[in-house]
């Protein structure tokens, strides 16, 4: 009896700690200052790919859209001197859809498990896509092709396969809270919390570390490679926090995920946004979103320099126990 | 936050509605709060015997008329042998029995159920032309003379009656009193007086109730009119005050019991009473003016037992969501097999239910090999769902099982999404979220079927759907709540954990 509930916590302590509940998030964040009619914005990655270069912000690159069963034909003219891709379907849900070709064999293509796949099967991936196979509900969908991101040997160490992303909680354009998602092998190459992948809670005013959690449990080592977790320190932190920064102007979301991931050649590159980002980022760094949250509808409404807000969030949400750490970990920061 | 008065304001008039409705049509129409509510009926047996004569029998027993504080629910003549009817050419009803050639001793039965009620029965008032007693001397002076001395102290027609009472029965008798007794029955004499007075009075025959009384006869009781209605009085005991006992029996029939070609005939009452459901008693009697789900045919109001207790099932829904956090797979999903449950009880619905999502799991899984796209693919499934359940029934209805045999409640669409949807979250997110969600939704559908299941829910759902404006207010109230979901203090048990280490 006694460690069941040592599993539990009183509402009051959580209410302490600041934690944001699913609720509160809901009616307090999401349904507050997330406008219905700008979903569709980040719900279709193709749109939210479109208006991100508009406003150039960084991000893979667009090379092609397939729309309709013409195009796939005219792709192929597109394909042809392309050694590496991704093919990802515009409403595609838990990865499902995105083709990764990481080189050309002749004719063939190498997706990045290392299997080879001909024109033919690429075209019909794409074709099964236009009709709603990867889309949730099974509707119609549009597919884009987009660069591959090279992932440097930064990360090796840390991640089981996949990409590594860093997820920036923006509210009203200011970071509140980020963590690296790591996939695992129990989260099979992907990078989605609630299936077994690593979350580094990261600090805001450095990129470092703060700590990490798998399956909501406090970890100190990537469960695959065996790396400690808390040398982690991203570089170009505050270039990064400016991108994330900046999505808030351009999708007119106050409560926004944007997942980030770092090109070996361009830096940090927008992935995906998110209007519904998940809680979890609160147990990766051990603390809670309500007080930043709170800090800054303190501020009103009115309007700031990107720049000066990512200063902000710096100062005033970075933690100081990472700060007491710093001298030890200089010299393994992760540029 | 924003607005909190007026959602407060419309949550009040909700609750302020539903309630205020629901006890208006309580107290009005008696519609019970409680399935289990239960009123007095009273049933009341006449056992008529006579000796026949051998030649064509008549027998006329008098029924109770309608009078207030009583309502007769049901009446039954056992007659063996007898031809019967009702005869209405006297201004009371009376059964009439009928046989040509009896001989010997003669049993007749009335069985009529009464029901003590707050019916309020507008009496018929006494004719304009009061008949006059004829009274012989030296009866008219002595009655004469009782009158005289009882008249200065009464005011009405009461106060006569009781203070008549009172000097009939007053020791040592009086001698005019005595003499006039020789003549009649006390009831007799008693309204021969307030008719002499020009008084409305009748002379009535009523029943004392008690339960379990046998072999009882009427008792001879006076009636006077005053205040547009009939007061009884006893002519022993004065004005009877409380009446609630009393079924007037005979009160405008020449006699109780008339036999033509018999004698000895002689009635005797015997009653018990017994406890009855109000519901019945109030659809009985007023179904016809209240607007209620009781106006629609049968078959409907059937349905609409079950539609009632939809917005229940919903309030769990919402309640599991919002203040526990169980993950369910479709939102309302869970209550639409509670609603099966409902039809098919709980054990043989969930076995099947999870026999059926099973094995629809297991060919969901073949399908998605072959890349179908999305409508064919729920389409199969509702036909794999069909042949299945039909499988299902033919099988276990062949072993003797009736259990298969409601399966066909199962709303075939939901099953097919429901297999459709776990198994999109087996591929995407493994088997263990399946058990997950599945484990979820059923865990909410069976509290879901608890809840609608109880009878008192199932009655006030049903019979009170005004009180669905405060499962309306409480949803409502649910939606604005922003505290921690009680699987959040699990969920994020892991900050504490952190500290300690």
């Amino acid at each position: 009896m006694k460690n069941w509930f040592k599993d539990w916590v009183s509402p009051s302590y959580l209410r302490r700690h600041g934690v944001l509940g699913m609720n509160y998030r809901n009616t307090g964040f999401i349904a507050r200052y997330n406008d219905r009619s700008r979903f569709p914005l980040v719900d279709n990655k193709l749109l939210t790919k479109q208006v991100v270069e508009r406003s150039q912000i960084a991000a893979p690159k667009l090379i092609d859209v397939v729309e309709s069963q013409h195009d796939i034909e005219e792709i192929t003219e597109t394909l042809k001197d392309l050694q590496q891709f991704v093919i990802k379907p515009a409403h595609g849900s838990g990865g499902k859809g995105i083709l990764v070709i990481t080189a050309r064999e002749g004719d063939e293509f190498v997706k990045a498990s290392g299997a080879h796949i001909t024109l033919d099967e690429l075209k019909r991936h794409l074709s099964n896509t236009l009709s709603g196979l990867h889309s949730l509900g099974g509707r119609p969908d549009h597919a884009f092709v987009e660069t591959l991101v090279q992932v440097g040997d930064l990360f090796a160490d840390y991640s089981h396969e996949g990409v590594p992303d860093i997820r920036i909680i923006v509210f009203q354009g200011y970071p509140v809270m980020g963590m690296l998602r790591l996939a695992t092998r129990a989260s099979d190459g992907k990078a989605n919390l609630h299936q077994g992948a690593v979350g580094v809670g990261l600090d805001l005013a450095t990129g470092r570390a703060i700590s990490a959690v798998q399956h909501d449990e406090p970890l100190t080592h990537h469960p695959d490679t065996g790396s400690e977790l808390a040398r982690i320190r991203i570089g170009n932190w505050k270039q990064l926090l400016t991108l994330a920064a900046r999505c808030f102007e351009v999708t007119k979301l106050g409560y926004l995920g944007c997942d980030i991931v770092i090109d070996r050649d361009r830096g940090p590159l927008i992935l995906e946004l998110n209007a519904r980002p998940g809680l979890s980022v609160q147990i990766a760094n051990g603390a809670g979103l309500i007080p930043r949250l709170h800090a800054i509808e303190a501020l009103g409404d009115v309007p700031v320099d990107v720049a000066d807000r990512v200063e902000y969030s710096m100062t005033h949400f970075g933690s100081r126990s990472a700060a007491a750490q710093e001298t030890l970990w200089e010299e393994e920061t992760i540029q | 936050m924003r607005q909190r008065w007026p959602f407060l304001l419309l949550i009040g008039l909700l609750v302020a509605a539903g309630i205020s409705t629901a006890l208006y049509r309580h107290n009005s129409y008696g519609i019970p709060f409680l399935p289990s509510s239960e009123q007095t009926v009273w049933q009341v047996e006449a056992r008529i015997q006579f000796n026949a004569r051998g030649r064509e029998s008549h027998v006329y027993l008098a029924l109770p008329p309608l009078q207030s504080g009583f309502s007769i629910v049901d009446s039954n003549y056992a007659s063996s042998g007898f031809g019967f009817d009702i005869d209405r050419s006297r201004k009371q009803e009376r059964a009439h029995w009928t046989k040509r050639n009896a001989t010997g001793p003669q049993t007749l039965f009335v069985k009529v159920e009464l029901l003590a009620s707050e019916f309020e029965h507008r009496e018929e008032p006494p004719p304009a032309e009061l008949p006059a007693p004829a009274w012989q001397e030296p009866y008219r002076t002595a009655a004469q003379q009782l009158l005289d001395s009882v008249m200065p102290i009464s005011a009405d027609a009461r106060s006569l009656a009781q203070q008549l009472v009172g000097a009939m029965n007053t020791q040592p008798r009086d001698q005019s009193v005595s003499m006039l007794l020789d003549t009649r029955s006390p009831a007799k004499l008693l309204t021969d007086l307030l008719l002499s007075a020009r008084v409305p009075a009748r002379t009535v025959s009523a029943l004392q109730l008690e339960d379990g009384r046998r072999r009882q006869a009427l008792a001879d009781l006076v009636q006077v009119w005053q205040n547009d209605r009939w007061h009884l009085v006893d002519p022993q005991q004065g004005i009877v005050n409380d009446t609630k006992r009393m079924v007037l029996w005979v009160t405008q029939a020449p006699a109780l019991l008339e036999v033509v070609g018999g004698d000895a005939s002689r009635v005797a009452f015997s009653m018990i009473s017994s406890v009855r459901p109000s519901l019945n008693v109030a659809t009985e009697r007023f179904g016809d003016f209240d607007i209620s789900l009781y106006s629609l045919p049968i078959a409907e109001q059937g349905m609409f037992k079950l539609i009632m207790l939809l917005p229940v099932g919903a309030l769990v829904v919402v309640f599991m969501r919002i203040i526990i956090g169980l993950k369910t797979s479709g939102t309302f999903m869970p209550v639409l097999i509670a609603l099966a449950f409902l039809q098919t009880d709980l054990v043989p619905g969930l076995l099947s239910f999870i026999i059926v999502v099973a094995i629809g799991l297991m060919i969901r899984s073949y399908l998605s090999d072959l890349n179908l796209l999305l409508v064919a693919r729920i389409a199969a499934l509702v036909m794999i769902v069909i042949g299945i359940i039909t499988l299902f029934s033919v099988v276990s209805s062949r072993m003797g099982l009736i259990g298969g045999l409601t399966i066909s409640f199962f709303p075939m669409i939901i099953l097919a999404w429901t297999i459709e949807r776990l198994s999109i979250t087996w591929e995407e997110e493994g088997p263990q979220e399946v058990l997950k969600q599945g484990g979820g939704s059923l865990f909410v559908a069976v509290i879901a079927y608890l809840m609608m299941s109880l009878s008192l829910i199932e009655h006030l759902a049903f019979n009170f759907p005004e009180l669905h404006l405060v499962v309306l207010a409480l949803v409502l109230l649910l939606g604005r709540y922003t505290g921690y979901r009680l699987l959040e203090l699990r969920r994020f048990a892991a900050f504490k954990a952190r500290e300690e280490a």
